[in-house]
C-alpha cells in the first residue's frame, strides 16, 4: 500500500515540477518585453551598455588635461599578464624638488583580459573601465596604447 | 469548378469527374495519384519550412531571445535561404561507408513521413487515404521511420552515428507501446479505428471532453510519448548535441541531411494531426451543447482552420517541453517508460473500458 502511495506521489510530482518549468519558460513567451537580445549594427546610436560592462581600460582626464595617475605602478604589478607598462620620468618642481611622475602609462589592449584587477589596484583612482567595445583595428600595434594624454599633468589634490 | 471551403468533397469529385471526361479509368487513377502526391509533396516542402522558422522563434522567445531578424522582416525569409544553401552545399559520402544503405536512410525516413500523411484529414474530404483501420496504418507507417534512422547510424560508419542510432532505435520501440495504447484507449471510446469515423463521433464534443478523466490521462501520456517517437527533446538523446554532435546524421550534409531534417518537423506535424483526431475533435469546430448561436459561429470557420489551429496549438506544446526540460538518460527515458507511462497506461484503458460499458461519458 506504502509502495503505491509512494508511486502514485511521484507521478504528481513529478508532473507538478514539469509545469512550474513551463510557468518560467511560458512567463518569459507571453512577455516580449522582457527579451535581453539586441540588434546590434541598427542600434547604434542609441546603445546603451550596463554600468558594469568592461570594455577596455582608460584613464579620465579633466578639462584642465589633469589625470590621477602618480606613476606608482602597482597596475602593472597587479596586472597577471603584463598588459600594462608604466615608465616614469624625474622632473623638478617649482619649489626646486625632485619627483617622480607618470612619463608614459602603456597600455596593451590585445592583451589585457579586462580582469579589473588592475583599477581594484590603483590607490588613486586613476583607472576605471571604459565601455566601448569596438576595437577592431587593421593594424595590431593600434591596440597598444598610451593612456596618459600627451602634456598631461597630475591633479594637485591627488596625495602621494 | 465547386469550390466549398467547408467540405472538399464537392471539390475533389469535380476534379475526378473532369479528369474522367478526357482519360480513360486507369488514366484517371494515375493522374489522381500524381496530383495527391504533388499536393503531399508540395505540403511537406512549404509545412516544413513554416515549422523550422516557427521553432526557432518560438524557442528564442522562451530563451529571451530574438531569433532570426536579418533576413526578411523579422527574419521570416530565413528557412528559405538556409534551404538554398542547404541545396548548394556538397553531397559527402565517409570513407568505408556502406554506400547503398547510407544513401538510402535518408529516402526511407521521408517516404515514411509521406505515407503517413496520406492518412491525415485535413478538412472534411481533404483526406487522400480513408483506410477502415487509418489509425493503426499511422501509427505501424510512422514507426517504420526507425529503421532508416537505424541504416542511417550503422551505415555511416561512425561511432557517434551508431550510438546515436542505437539509442533511437531503443527509445522509439519503447515508447511506441505508449503510444499504441493511448490510441487504443481512444479507440475503445470512438468504437472504430477508422478516422474519419472517430471524427464524426466528435460532431458532438471533442473526446478529450467527453471521454474526461481517462481522456486526458491518454492525452497526457500520448503527448509525452509522442515527442518521444519523433527524437524530440528532452527525449532528443539519439542526436544529442553536446555529446554525439548529431547522432544519426551526422555524416550527411546538404539534401540528405535536409530530407532527415524535414522528416523530423514532419513527423512532429504527424503525432501532433494525430492528437487533433483523437483528442481535438480532429477539424470538427468547437461546440457547447444547446448553445445555438455560439455553435452557429464556430461552424462558420473554416473546418480547414480549425483543423490547422489545433495542430499548431498542440506543436506549440511540444515546442514548450523541447525547450523548457532538460534532456534526459537513457536509463531515465526507459525508466518513464517502462515504470510509469505503461502501468498508468494499462490501469488507463481499464478504467476508460469501464466508462464506456458504464456509459459514464458525455
Ligand atoms: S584589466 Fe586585468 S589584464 Fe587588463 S590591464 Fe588591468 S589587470 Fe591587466
Ligand atoms: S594607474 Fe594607478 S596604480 Fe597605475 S601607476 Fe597610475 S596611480 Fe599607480
Amino acid at each position: 500500500m506504502k509502495a503505491i502511495f509512494h508511486y502514485v506521489n511521484d507521478i504528481i510530482k513529478g508532473l507538478s515540477t514539469l509545469v512550474s518549468g513551463m510557468a518560467v519558460t511560458g512567463h518569459y513567451f507571453f512577455r516580449p518585453k522582457l527579451i535581453t537580445t539586441q540588434q546590434y549594427p541598427e542600434n547604434r546610436s542609441t546603445l546603451k551598455m550596463k554600468e558594469r560592462f568592461r570594455g577596455e581600460v582608460i584613464m579620465p582626464h579633466d578639462t584642465n588635461n589633469h589625470h590621477r595617475c602618480t606613476g606608482c605602478g602597482i597596475c602593472e604589478m597587479n596586472c597577471p599578464n603584463g598588459s600594462i607598462e608604466i615608465i616614469t620620468k624625474m622632473i623638478e618642481t617649482p619649489e626646486g624638488k625632485k619627483k617622480k611622475v607618470i612619463d608614459k602609462h602603456i597600455y596593451h589592449l590585445g592583451m589585457c583580459t579586462l580582469c579589473n584587477l588592475c583599477i581594484k589596484a590603483c590607490p588613486t583612482g586613476a583607472i576605471v573601465m571604459g565601455q566601448n567595445f569596438e576595437h577592431a583595428v587593421w593594424d595590431r600595434s593600434k591596440l597598444t596604447k598610451v593612456l596618459n594624454q600627451p602634456g598631461s599633468e597630475i591633479m594637485t589634490e591627488v596625495k602621494e | 469548378m465547386a469550390f466549398d471551403i467547408y467540405d472538399f468533397t464537392s471539390l475533389t469529385s469535380s476534379i475526378h469527374e473532369g479528369l474522367a471526361t478526357f482519360l480513360p479509368p486507369v488514366g484517371v487513377l494515375i493522374a489522381e495519384w500524381l496530383l495527391v502526391g504533388i499536393s503531399v509533396l508540395l505540403f511537406v516542402a512549404v509545412f516544413g519550412l513554416i515549422l523550422v522558422y516557427l521553432e526557432r522563434k518560438v524557442c528564442a522567445l522562451f530563451q529571451q531571445r530574438l531569433g532570426p531578424m536579418r533576413v526578411g522582416k523579422w527574419g521570416l525569409l530565413q528557412t528559405i535561404a538556409d534551404f538554398i544553401k542547404l541545396l548548394m552545399k556538397e553531397l559527402i559520402t565517409p570513407n568505408k561507408a556502406d554506400k547503398f544503405l547510407y544513401n538510402l536512410a535518408p529516402f526511407i525516413v521521408i517516404i515514411v513521413t509521406f505515407m503517413a500523411i496520406a492518412a491525415i484529414p485535413f478538412a472534411k474530404g481533404l483526406q487522400a487515404i480513408d483506410f477502415d483501420i487509418g489509425v493503426l496504418y499511422v501509427s505501424s507507417v510512422s514507426s517504420l521511420g526507425v529503421i532508416g534512422v537505424l541504416l542511417a547510424g550503422w551505415s555511416s560508419n561512425n561511432k557517434y552515428s551508431l550510438i546515436g542510432a542505437m539509442r533511437s532505435g531503443a527509445q522509439i520501440i519503447s515508447y511506441e507501446l505508449s503510444v499504441g495504447m493511448s490510441l487504443i484507449t481512444m479507440i475503445i471510446l470512438a468504437g472504430s479505428m477508422q478516422i474519419s469515423e472517430i471524427i464524426q463521433a466528435q460532431s458532438t464534443g471533442w473526446f478529450i471532453f467527453t471521454g474526461h478523466i481517462p481522456a486526458v490521462i491518454a492525452f497526457i501520456v500520448f503527448l509525452i510519448a509522442g515527442t518521444a517517437e519523433t527524437n524530440r527533446g528532452p527525449f532528443d538523446l539519439a542526436e544529442a548535441e553536446s555529446e554525439l554532435t548529431a547522432g544519426f546524421h551526422t555524416e550527411y550534409s546538404g539534401i540528405k541531411f535536409a530530407f532527415f531534417f524535414l522528416a523530423e518537423y514532419v513527423n512532429l506535424f504527424i503525432v501532433s494531426a494525430m492528437a487533433t483526431v483523437l483528442f481535438l475533435g480532429g477539424w470538427m469546430p468547437f461546440h457547447v451543447g444547446s448553445l445555438d448561436g455560439f455553435n452557429a459561429v464556430m461552424d462558420f470557420i473554416p473546418p480547414i482552420f480549425w483543423f490547422f489551429g489545433k495542430v499548431m496549438f498542440v506543436i506549440f506544446l511540444i515546442m514548450w517541453f523541447k525547450w523548457t526540460f532538460p534532456r534526459l538518460r537513457i536509463d531515465q527515458i526507459l525508466t518513464l517508460e517502462w515504470k510509469y507511462l505503461l502501468p498508468v497506461n494499462l490501469l488507463n484503458i481499464l478504467l476508460m473500458t469501464l466508462i464506456v460499458l458504464m456509459g459514464w461519458h458525455f
